[in-house]
């Protein structure tokens, strides 16, 4: 027996889901932005940062880890609901260091496109200034903590796609930190710069050494078009 | 306030301050930066206590304050908050004043470790040096704060430093009694 197509509303706006997809993946394929931060499409959902949270059916709910189901109804683009994700973005800014006039990843950098997106002129709590260290044992790889957002996508891909676990979480709460398989630091493990896990950092914790500020100001990922203008890009495909 | 100022003929133009706390004047470079819109400018704002002019003290209420850098050391403090004091409207305008900027690499220093690294144990030291001290110095804060952190600040203006444009638009918009809502290729933080 064929299975019953599913269909729900994301603003209004009636969307087609394949059987097993989280309500992100069924969105990003119709070119609905949902706003996210820890989601990588390449990894498994891991639900932590709740940039990505809609109301599903009027309660919050985190849509990369929710799948999704016929007759939900969901707001997503409300005032409500990016006020929230401003104020994640605005205190993940506020408890690492982000300095972005020096910072590489500027431009490139997923948490402060979100920031742009999402309307942030500045944070406005007090800044924490950590001082979590730089790991810069590794030959073609700098680790700098006091970047890092904890959002586990170095975890996920270095357990999932290498097949290393070089990362882990150590701590919980305020003190949870990224922590490495290994007393001496990132040299003393196996991990590579071709490794997937390298290359999907969305800030500047993790950063491939003499590979830097090789695009220049104005042509980098997100100079141009808003973070999730590619999503949208297919909505407009979908239509027409 | 502003919009009826903006709104009334012959009303007195609106004033302007602005500082330089602990930034590099780029800031006040971008906003010499806006080219010949600066003769608009001339005809839309007074400018009051500034840099530019030289006037180093307020003798009335100003209506929009700009505030480059941000707080490292008492006197930082002080004029900040005679500025807050003295203008309607509050201004953070550029990383340093943001966020500390540049001059905020020391906040993961402790300043002792900072002042004894450049001063007695640098390696460019020619015999034993000494720490600053003399009266006249403003005392260095512990770390360099944010406007935000010393005193209300009513706008942003992310940027190091915002582009002439991004400046332009701000002030604009400030003078004539809108909300600045800077378009998504001027909002920069860096």
């Amino acid at each position: 027996m064929a299975a019953e197509p599913i269909r729900f509303t994301i603003d209004d706006v009636e969307i087609t889901a394949l059987e097993g997809q989280s309500i992100i993946e069924a969105c990003d394929a119709a070119g609905i932005y949902i706003p996210r931060l820890c989601h990588h499409p390449e990894l498994e959902p891991s639900g932590n940062c709740r940039v990505c949270t809609c109301k599903v059916n009027g309660r919050n709910s985190a849509t990369c880890v929710t799948p999704a189901a016929h007759g939900m109804s969901i707001e997503n683009n409300t005032k409500e609901l990016n006020d929230d994700r401003r104020m994640i973005i605005e205190m993940l800014f506020v408890e690492g260091n982000h300095p972005c006039p020096y910072c590489v990843a500027s431009g490139n950098c997923e948490l402060q496109a979100l920031g742009y997106r999402l309307g942030m002129q500045a944070p406005k709590e007090v800044y924490q200034w950590p001082d979590r260290g730089i790991d810069a044992t590794h030959p073609d790889i700098y680790l700098d903590h006091d970047r890092c957002i904890l959002c586990s996508r170095c975890i996920r891909a270095s357990r999932m796609e290498d097949g290393k676990t070089v990362f882990g979480f150590s701590g919980r709460g305020i003190t949870m930190r990224l922590n490495i398989d290994a007393t001496g630091g990132l040299g003393e493990t196996q991990m590579a710069a071709i490794d997937k896990a390298a290359r999907v950092c969305p800030v500047a914790c993790i950063v491939i050494k003499r590979d830097s500020y090789r695009v220049p100001n104005g042509q980098r990922r997100f100079d141009l078009a808003p973070i999730g203008s590619d999503i949208e890009a297919r909505r407009k495909q979908v239509k027409s | 306030m502003m919009a009826a100022l903006a709104g009334v003929p012959d009303a007195p133009k609106p004033t302007l301050a602005t500082c330089s706390l602990t930034g590099c004047f780029g800031c006040h470079m971008s906003l010499l930066d806006i080219d010949e819109r600066l003769l608009e400018l001339v005809d839309l704002v007074d400018l009051d206590r500034s840099p530019f002019d030289d006037k180093k003290t307020f003798d009335r209420l100003v209506d929009v304050g700009f505030i480059e850098g941000g707080c490292s050391n008492e006197y930082n403090v002080a004029e900040l908050r005679d500025f807050r004091k003295n203008c309607r409207i509050l201004v953070s305008v550029g990383a340093c004043a943001i966020n500390g900027g540049v001059p905020a690499m020391r906040n993961s220093i402790s300043l002792r470790d900072c002042l004894e690294s450049v001063y007695l144990n640098g390696a460019s030291l020619d015999g034993p040096g000494m720490i600053p001290n003399d009266p006249d110095l403003p005392l260095l804060l512990d770390r360099v704060y944010p406007s935000h952190e010393i005193v209300r600040i009513d706008y942003f203006l992310p940027g190091c430093p915002p582009s002439g444009d991004a400046m332009w638009e701000g002030l604009k918009a400030l003078l004539t009694g809108e909300e600045p809502e800077l378009p998504y290729q001027l909002c920069k933080y860096e």
